[in-house]
């Protein structure tokens, strides 16, 4: 009976686990084969949708386990995504000044543009830029315990005041236009077919990276203190944490998962503009987690490529009913299922896997009252 | 000098509005804690309610009473807007107490259906408001500035709400009901208050209120599907700042945006105006965490 009961416990347990295993291994075993039936427009769009996966992640690090709600993330998106830009616009220009630079006026480079002459430069910077902003604004905001709706209310302005000064600086940063005509990446030609495919493993690549690493920090001490602080801050104040630091530092994991999204979402799309960082798209990707399921990494990497695959599809036909399709959705989906696709799965996981052990804890229940000789009860 | 005074005067009749909108924001932030991202879209009906009007005049009553439509308007755009405010409630927010970051989540889903309604009733191109003959011409205070009439009606209009709202929460039985829920639920639920009534009614008079909004807005603008987005951060920033709970607050913190918009625009640029103001903002808050005016509590979990 002991044995019993362990084995059933163990079991359950085990599958879970499993069953979370299999399916983000699924996923990305059919991801990784997708173009090979996928059209290279297709492959391109899908592509886009991974980038969108590595910053759902880092949202879902943020929201779904740590309580903080941004709604500013396409800021540090667009951040990440205007370095990697401005690398590529530098490499287009051959050494001359990018063109929007000249029609607007401008003599000579500026100097924050220097360093993007270099690959590896803009790469790093694409997620140290974003990283340090959230660092700034995480630092002062959580500091003061400014938190909830406060918080969230203050990232929508950051991403309003971001797309103001991005079109407003038109000589430095392109204005409304943004950032495009781009034509190689390291020499290779953005065009090519063997590059956009290359690009696709490159994203997917990351975006397994990126997986496996917030799976590190959220199953590390440092992701239990996350959760606790979500479930109340207060306690996990009074236990000693101090939670401004903790939420300081996930805020900038996330900010830099968001970075690296954009500057793997730049030369794949081929432009960057200041429209990408607004607050409607900033809340477009808190919709995919709530879809995909807050509080677990597949939702979100789900959520991100499925919310944005419909879009294309509904879009390419009904482009009207686009809106309000993601209207119903997101409010169905935050009043009927507040733990979205993975949580729905997981509520029909449990529902089986109690049916499945009441079962089994019953016909146990029956041996042991077998054994004991109490048949007559049993009858 | 003379244009400064001019943008401050600019920026007192924007405060206005923002003031209309964020009165009604407070309100039900403060008593329901729930976080109305569609309230921007409150502002657009109240705004295209106007509109209607104004069209419903010229078809019906013809030249002769056109300029009367603006008084109708106001009251018009309040009931419609409020009762949508009222549907909202007892269908969707309703389910949504307790849950204040997720209320933020639905109801920026409700507000992308309602654009995109009013994208499909109105159009997607803005329309125009025909504003009436006796709000044209201004007043002239020194040999170059003219302060608009438009503008000093909003202020009025944004004047005489405040005292509405005033009087009703502090005069009125329905007032002290409010007020009551406000301070404590579960007490004034235990005194026999209908706290369910009182919430869907301040919704409602909550989202009137940014109808009366919307009117006023079509004074200084053409109007568009995707008119509240623009308001509503703005709106959001001055509850933040002002505080929740206290109607000084709001005024202080709309006082403050508007005008501190207009002035940074000013002395810099337009993009460059609103950074400054954002910055302005979070400094702020690292001295004063609650803005301006806050109810003070003992509770630790706010």
């Amino acid at each position: 009976m002991e044995r019993n009961l362990h084995y059933l416990k163990g079991s359950f347990l085990k599958d879970r686990l499993f069953a979370n295993n299999f399916i983000i291994t699924l996923l990305f075993v059919l991801l990784a084969l997708a173009p090979l039936f996928l059209s290279d427009f297709r492959t391109n769009l899908l592509g886009k949708f991974i980038a969108y996966a590595i910053l759902a992640l880092g949202i879902d690090l943020i929201w779904g386990y740590t309580g903080i709600l941004s709604l500013g993330h396409g800021v540090y998106f667009g951040l990440g995504a205007y370095c990697m830009a401005m690398y590529l616009k530098l490499e287009a220009s051959n050494g001359k000044l990018p063109d929007f630079m000249s029609w607007s006026g401008q003599k000579v480079l500026p100097w924050f543009w220097k360093p993007f002459v270099y690959a590896p430069v803009a790469i790093i910077l694409s997620v140290l830029v974003p990283a340090i902003l959230a660092l700034i604004i995480g630092y002062l905001t959580f500091k003061n315990r400014i938190k909830g709706v406060y918080f969230s209310i203050l990232t929508q302005a950051l991403s309003i005041i971001f797309v103001v000064l991005f079109v407003g600086q038109q000589a430095y940063t392109g204005g409304t236009n943004g950032i495009t005509n781009f034509k190689t990446i390291f020499g290779f030609p953005l065009s090519s077919s063997s590059t956009k495919v290359t690009l696709y493993y490159v994203a997917l690549g990351f975006l397994i990276l990126a997986f496996l690493f917030c799976r590190w920090i959220v199953q590390s001490r440092f992701g239990k203190v996350l959760i606790a602080i979500r479930d109340s801050e207060n306690r996990a104040r009074f236990s000693g944490y101090n939670p401004a630091i903790y939420k300081t530092f996930v805020y900038c994991i996330s900010a830099g998962l968001a970075g690296l999204a954009g500057a793997l979402f730049v030369p794949q799309v081929g432009i960057i503009s200041p429209a990408e960082m607004g607050i409607v798209p900033s809340v477009e990707m808190v919709i995919w987690v709530a879809i995909g399921g807050r509080g677990t990494l597949v939702g979100a990497v789900i959520g991100a490529i499925l919310v944005n695959s419909l879009k294309s599809m509904v879009s390419e036909g009904f482009p009207a009913a686009w809106s309000y399709f993601i209207g119903i959705s997101f409010v169905a989906v935050v009043i009927f299922m507040p733990y979205g696709l993975a949580g729905l799965l997981n509520q029909i996981k449990r529902k089986i896997y109690t049916q499945k052990s009441v079962k089994q804890y019953s016909s146990a229940a029956l041996n042991i009252l077998e054994e004991s000789g109490c048949d007559e009860y049993v009858g | 000098m003379d244009t400064y005074l001019l943008q401050i005067f600019n920026g007192i009749s924007v405060s206005s509005v923002l003031l209309l909108a964020a009165l009604g924001l407070a309100i039900t932030f403060g008593l329901m804690k729930i976080i109305n991202m569609a309230h921007g879209e409150m502002i657009m009906i109240g705004a295209y309610t106007t509109y209607m009007v104004q069209n419903l005049f010229i078809s019906f009553l013809g030249d002769r009473y056109f300029d009367l439509y603006f008084i109708a308007a106001i009251p018009l755009s309040f009931l419609i807007t409020g009762f949508v405010g009222y549907l909202l409630e007892i269908s969707i927010v309703k389910r949504l107490y307790g849950r204040t970051l997720d209320s933020l989540l639905a109801t920026w889903g409700i507000s992308l259906i309602l654009q995109q309604l009013a994208r499909n009733i109105f159009g997607a191109p803005n329309v125009d408001v025909k504003s009436p003959a006796w709000l044209n011409g201004g007043v002239v205070v020194l040999s170059n500035i003219q302060l608009p009439y438009k503008r000093l009606f909003i202020i009025l209009l944004a004047a005489l709400c405040i005292a509405g709202v005033y009087l009703f929460l502090f005069k009125s039985d329905s007032g002290r009901r409010i007020r009551a829920v406000m301070q404590n639920r579960s007490m004034a639920e235990s005194l026999g208050i209908n706290t369910r009534k009182v919430d869907s009614m301040t919704f409602a008079i909550g989202s009137g209120l940014a109808g009366i909004a919307g009117c006023a807005l079509t004074l200084l603008g053409s109007i568009g599907p995707t008119l509240g987005t623009n308001y509503i951060v703005d709106t959001f920033m001055v509850v933040v700042l002002g505080g929740v709970g206290r109607i000084i607050g709001t005024v202080a913190g709309a006082a403050a945006i508007g005008i501190g918009n207009t002035t940074f625009e000013y002395f810099t640029n337009a993009s460059l105006g609103k950074v400054l103001v954002f910055l302005a903002v979070i400094l702020f808050l690292q001295w004063k965490p609650q803005g301006f005016f806050s109810i003070s509590s003992r509770v630790l979990d706010e």
